[in-house]
């Protein structure tokens, strides 16, 4: 865990620069095919065909209302607990149906981790909000296991020195911003292979965002990430790939480094150069 | 200037009406005080709250309210072992498993179980829940604690549902979402994250079913006898505090009497328990609120 600071980056240009070591195809871990999503009657996906890599950062850009957070949540299924929501299409992940008939939604869940736009520690410790998905899986067989896959994740969700002292206290007492590392940390307690995460840094403020992108930046030697994030710098700081989706369409998807320098779509182009949106 | 000057006769009047109850209240708070005050001129306060027999009404008179005071906690206390698991149960229900079109049935129709007349229930416990116990348990008085505590459970159950799924329903989504991510089934959500985040909400709706029960009058004055007896058995005839009030106010007991002013003793004690309650209430209400806005 790299504890040294990354200056921003002053322009979009150098950013890019900086992160186009992406040179290579990392393996498919999720391969979506023509995928249509509804809200009752209402379209918000419309044919999405795009193909995640592993262990590589991709970021969903567009401008709110476009889809991208819907489409994050279709990847482990939260969608379905919204009453009137269907779906259509394919979404495979590790080559497994994720819509298939005989698919357990909790396992799936297991294997792909979700951190959301605004941090939700569950009213108790911060030992047990880490140890709540450990506890619901039957993931450790002693309390001494427990404690060390507690001690874990928040190290790797770069929290660990900051409450290790105070582990039984709320949850709730902790700033915005270590509310979203321990939701993070809640999240790779279970150990997962992707992790989705839906603006993780909005809600926050400049330091506390470096520290979240930081975080990404090391969690991809481990995890396939997905990031829905409406801040373009922030897109092309901690991404190896990019989407851009618009009114429920995926315009255009590739290596960060060309979304924002070469892009092929004129919509793109006005999107990453702020001309709409 | 016309215009305004209406605006104000309307703030006048609307002040008026808002002080009519508050003015109700504090007088009926004054004359409880000026009577309890009178009673404990004649009758040691220590035997009141101490003493096991209450024979205000015969020859030899003893002032201990503890039968009384334990005929309400008893029937209370049935009533919530019927009222809290069952109506907890159907708020997790209508607040995390109800389909839409479900809750808007069947919440209405929960809350009209609470328009239903006190008397009515009364008379149910007396003439239909007492036969029916005494099928199965042959001990049991025609008037007893049991009855009127299971209808009260009854009557009380649409409040702690009510007010439960309320409290269950403000818990922010994302909470539910984040215990769903990692792989939490729904009855696990229900009762691991968002019950215990309701739980302020929960409890005050609990304290105020029980404000309710022990302040609830026409169903043991009906179904659970006039017998003033230290006794937590609920098989036999007993009397409430309320009950009580009820027997002497409709008797021919005179006014300015020793007798006549136990009623404002034991008005003074109940009114006394159910405002610590509420405010106990209101005060976690009050708390739930602050730590979800």
């Amino acid at each position: 865990m790299t504890t040294d600071v990354r200056p921003l980056p002053p322009t979009l240009s150098t950013i890019v620069r900086a992160g186009a070591q992406a040179a290579e195809t990392a393996p498919v871990k999720i391969d979506v095919r023509d995928l249509n999503f509804y809200y009752g009657q209402k379209r918000a996906l419309d044919g999405i065909s795009m193909a995640i890599h592993a262990n590589r950062v991709t970021a969903f850009i567009g401008p709110s209302g476009c889809g991208k957070s819907t489409f994050l949540r279709t990847l482990n299924r939260m969608n379905d607990i919204i009453p009137g929501a269907r779906v259509e299409g394919a979404v495979r992940i590790d080559d497994h149906d994720a819509y298939g008939s005989g698919v357990d939604v909790v396992s799936l869940r297991r294997q792909v981790g979700m951190v959301f736009q605004k941090s939700n520690p569950f009213p108790k410790s911060i030992f047990e909000n880490v140890a709540y998905g450990l506890r619901i899986n039957n993931l450790t067989r002693s309390k001494a296991e427990m404690a060390e896959r507690v001690e874990e994740s928040l190290r790797a969700a770069a929290i660990w020195d900051e409450v290790k002292d105070r582990l039984h206290e709320s949850a709730l007492a902790l700033s915005g911003g270590q509310q979203q590392r321990l939701c993070i940390a809640r999240a790779l307690a279970i150990r997962p292979d992707i992790l989705l995460m839906d603006e993780p840094a909005s809600a926050l403020d400049p330091i506390a965002t470096q520290r979240i992108e930081e975080l990404v930046y090391d969690l991809k030697k481990a995890y396939t990430i997905v990031i829905v994030t409406h801040n373009m710098q922030q897109a092309a700081r901690v991404s190896d790939y990019t989407a851009f989706f618009w009114l429920g369409r995926l315009v255009e998807y590739g290596r960060t480094d060309r979304i924002f320098t070469a892009p092929a779509e004129k919509l793109t182009e006005d999107y990453v150069t702020g001309r709409c949106g | 200037m016309s215009l305004r000057r209406g605006e104000r006769a309307i703030e006048v009047l609307l002040f008026l009406c808002a002080l009519a109850s508050v003015g109700t209240t504090a007088g009926i708070i004054a004359v409880l005080a000026v009577e309890t005050f009178a009673f404990f001129g004649e009758v040691s306060i220590v035997e009141f709250l101490t003493g096991t027999e209450w024979t205000p009404l015969f020859a030899t008179k003893h002032f201990g309210v503890l039968p009384l005071l334990l005929g309400t906690t008893v029937v209370s206390v049935i009533a919530l072992v019927v009222a809290v698991p069952t109506g907890l149960l159907s708020a997790i229900y209508l607040s995390e498993y109800a389909p839409e079109r479900v809750r808007r049935v069947v919440k209405p129709v929960l809350e009209i179980l609470a328009g239903v007349p006190t008397v009515v229930y009364g008379y149910f416990a007396l003439t239909f829940v007492t036969p029916l116990l005494q099928q199965w348990l042959p001990g049991l008085s025609g008037f007893n604690a049991l009855s009127p505590g299971i209808v009260m459970g009854l009557m009380i159950l649409p409040l702690v549902s009510s007010l439960s799924e309320d409290a269950m329903r403000a818990v922010p989504r994302g909470l539910r979402e984040g215990a769903y991510a990692l792989g939490a089934t729904r009855m696990q959500t229900a009762l691991q994250v968002v019950v215990p985040a309701a739980f302020s909400g929960i409890t005050a709706a609990v304290i105020l079913a029980a404000s309710r029960a022990i302040g609830e009058t026409m169903i043991v004055a009906i179904a659970a006898g006039q017998q003033p007896r230290f006794t937590a058995n609920p098989f036999v005839p007993i009397e409430t505090m309320t009950a009580y009030i009820v027997q002497v106010s409709l008797g021919d007991t005179p006014q300015g009497t020793l007798e006549y002013r136990t009623i404002f003793a034991v008005g003074m004690l109940l009114f006394l328990m159910t405002f610590a309650l509420n405010l106990l209430s209101s005060w976690l209400r009050a708390r739930f609120r602050e730590e979800y806005n």
